[in-house]
């Protein structure tokens, strides 16, 4: 389908990049939940755990002007594409750092600096905006391209079928990507969901879909690389069914007493990301050296932007009434 | 002589208590929303048990579809049952507000009464959780705004109760907003009288009787006005609170009562101030009352902006004690 030339696996390059990217969001997740655990911070988080390689498969086929939109579990999509950790966590924590001076939060975060454009808290309103970021750039002749993220849930809501049914009529250059970890909430998306598969219903609003075992990161790069190229090259949107699992529930707190135990912990002994570190040391993409040494540097990059969103103040009380409008108006 | 233990119990149960006994009442009762059927019983427990009780016809677990959620509540309401959909966070009301406003709230006039929409949408809402601008905000205004649309905000556990048996009950569509914050706090648990309790809508209540100033709110910031009645009271200033607890219908008649003995009122409630339901009330003490009043009404709100995350920011877009007092204060001058 696609029109460029494209290699059937990623490089060695883009292995290593997407290990790399994998480890930031599990590390920065496991941090977060050991500060929330023990009681150092209070925040309301969607742990994006599990979910790591979908975020890295499409990230690296994006440039940093391309655009991104994510939802309230987003934290694995701002790393991704490539928000600063300092910046990161100091909005996470509501501090004047942050990349909206505190007063987005995690579920708001925005960062277009990275082309972090939305984080939205309301299920399936990224859809529609994200179209309007792909004809942006089909209006103004660039080859930018836009990769909307959102849950297995989001496909019920209206916003969903008019976003597809638009970018499919307009050819817009987006990649709709449904990070399908089988809960909305606490309901099975086969008590909410008349399909088996999202991507079934791509083919209603005249688009591709794909869906992919989103933990693969290969399986995973391959799907994006290709919706990326088709995006590029005026080729119109896919959807991506990404399938995958959430390690711990709806937010932090959650007492899951909805999810069967036997399926959680069957997921997470299949844990992705000790599965991918295995196979590129036993295909010779790297030796432990190397990944120990890209683990140490997260390390070294996670307690930098733990300190640093620690250390900074709260924002000042003269921005109460900024950024409501371009002047202030009480 | 027979004692029996009193019915203390949090806002959430007293809530939950209101559906269980509609529903016994009256089989054209049922709950539609997202995630209320067991195992989950709603996100903050609201509607535990109650699919066990009832059954999963009766109390409906949705796909993430507000506007389908609402529509089918309108539908089924002209066809004779008594919906009582849930939108899980006020907030999400965006979604389907067609489906409220050019619907639940015009059919009955619409249609010249020919067909009636006798539902009721159970909503929770309110700041003060670090839940961001997207999950914290009081959005009633719409709704007054709406002709057609009935809207109650308890302030306790027992009016929650009693409101709630009332909407299910009232022939017309009715926004129950619930204050968040009060669900499962022990602090604002109360007494809850048992089986079929009612309290209707227009009635309001007054909370702490005074003679100085006149306190109007509703919801969770009626608790702001009694700390500010008692502060005040230490500084010799006796002041009334009155609680709405429904705000169309409003009890008008109490309102004017209360104004024409203080002569002066600050109305208080958490939505942002600009276009709140405090603005309307303003006015109409003024109509009624500009020659008696010994000053202008005063109005604390939110602050007009969207609800911050960051902690002290979010609390300085609050209604806090010292804004209702500084406004007592602004009609002492
Ligand atoms: C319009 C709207 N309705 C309801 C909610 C409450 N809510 C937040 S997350 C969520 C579940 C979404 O599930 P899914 O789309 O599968 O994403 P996931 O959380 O699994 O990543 C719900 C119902 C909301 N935020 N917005
Ligand atoms: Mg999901």
């Amino acid at each position: 389908m696609a029109t460029t030339n494209r290699p059937d696996a990623p490089d060695r390059d883009a292995l290593l990049r997407m290990f790399e990217i994998q480890q930031k969001i599990k590390t920065a997740d496991e941090r977060f939940r050991a500060m929330l655990t023990s009681g150092q911070v209070q925040l309301i988080y969607y742990s994006p755990r599990g979910q790591e390689c979908i975020s890295a498969g499409y990230a690296v086929h994006l440039r940093p002007d391309d655009y991104v939109v994510t939802i309230y579990r987003g934290l694995h999509d701002h790393i991704a594409k490539g928000v600063p950790m300092r910046e990161l966590w100091a909005e996470f924590l509501g501090r004047g750092t942050g990349t909206c001076k505190g007063k987005g939060g995690p579920m708001h975060v925005t960062h277009p600096k990275s082309g972090l454009m939305v984080t939205t808290g309301i299920v399936g309103a990224g859809i529609p905006i994200a179209n309007g970021f792909g004809l942006a750039a089909k209006l103004s002749g660039t080859d930018q391209v836009t990769v909307v993220n959102f849950g297995d849930g989001a496909s019920n809501i209206g916003a969903f079928h008019e976003g597809l049914n638009m970018a499919a009529v307009w050819k817009l250059p987006v990649i709709f990507v449904c990070q399908n970890n089988l809960y909305g909430e606490h309901t099975p998306m086969a008590m909410s969901t008349g399909v088996e598969y999202i991507s079934e219903r791509a083919s209603s609003y005249g688009m591709p879909g794909v869906t992919v075992n989103g933990n693969d990161p290969v399986a995973m790069w391959k799907v994006a690389g290709e919706a990326v190229a088709r995006a590029r090259a005026g080729e119109g949107p896919t959807l991506i069914e990404a399938r995958t699992y959430r390690f711990w529930g709806h937010l932090m707190g959650d007492a899951m007493e909805y999810m069967p135990k036997e399926e959680r912990k069957a997921a997470m002994a299949a844990d992705p990301l000790p599965a991918f570190r295995a196979w590129l040391l036993d295909n010779g993409h790297a030796n432990e050296a190397q990944l120990t040494e890209i683990e140490d540097q997260i390390k070294a990059l996670v307690d930098d932007a733990v300190e640093f969103a620690m250390n900074s103040p709260e924002p000042p009380m003269d921005e109460l009434y900024t950024d409501v409008y371009e002047e202030i108006i009480k | 002589m027979t004692t029996t233990e009193p019915r203390i119990m949090p806002m959430g149960m007293a809530i939950n208590e209101a559906m269980d006994v509609a529903m016994g009442l009256d089989e054209k009762v049922f709950l539609l929303g997202e995630d209320i059927a067991e195992p989950s019983g709603g996100v903050y427990k609201i509607t535990k048990g109650l699919s066990t009780k009832y059954g999963t016809d009766r109390v409906r677990k949705t796909p993430i579809s507000e506007t389908a959620i609402i529509g089918a509540a309108v539908g089924a309401a002209i066809a004779g049952y008594k919906p009582v959909a849930e939108i899980m966070i006020m907030d999400f009301i965006g979604v389907c507000l067609d489906q409220i406003t050019n619907h639940a709230a015009k059919i009955r006039y619409m249609s010249g009464g020919q067909t009636t929409v006798p539902m009721v949408i159970r909503t929770s809402a309110g700041a003060g959780r670090g839940f961001g601008a997207q999950h914290s905000e009081l959005l009633e205004a719409f709704a007054v705004h709406s002709p057609g649309m009935k809207v109650a905000i308890p302030s306790n556990p027992a009016d929650a109760k009693g409101l709630l048996i009332s909407s299910i009950f009232d022939a017309d569509p009715v926004l129950f907003v619930e204050p968040m914050l009060m669900y499962w706090d022990p602090a604002y648990a109360g007494e809850v009288p048992a089986g079929d309790y009612r309290v209707p809508l227009g009635k309001a209540n007054t909370v702490v009787e005074g003679k100085d100033v006149s306190l109007i709110s509703y919801g969770r910031q009626v608790h702001t006005c009694k700390k500010a009645a008692e502060e005040l009271a230490a500084e010799g200033i006796s002041a009334e609170v009155i609680d709405l607890r429904s705000i169309v219908p409003y009890d008008e008649a109490a309102v004017m009562a209360s104004v024409s003995k203080t002569k002066r009122a600050v109305v208080v409630h958490e939505a942002v101030t600009r276009c709140g339901f405090g603005a309307e009330l303003s006015s109409r003490i003024h109509e009624e009352l500009f020659g008696t009043l010994a000053a202008p009404v005063q109005r604390v709100g939110g602050k007009n902006i969207p609800i911050p995350y960051a902690s002290n920011l979010e609390k300085a877009f609050l209604p806090q004690v010292a804004d209702v007092v500084a406004a007592v204060k602004r009609t002492n001058k």
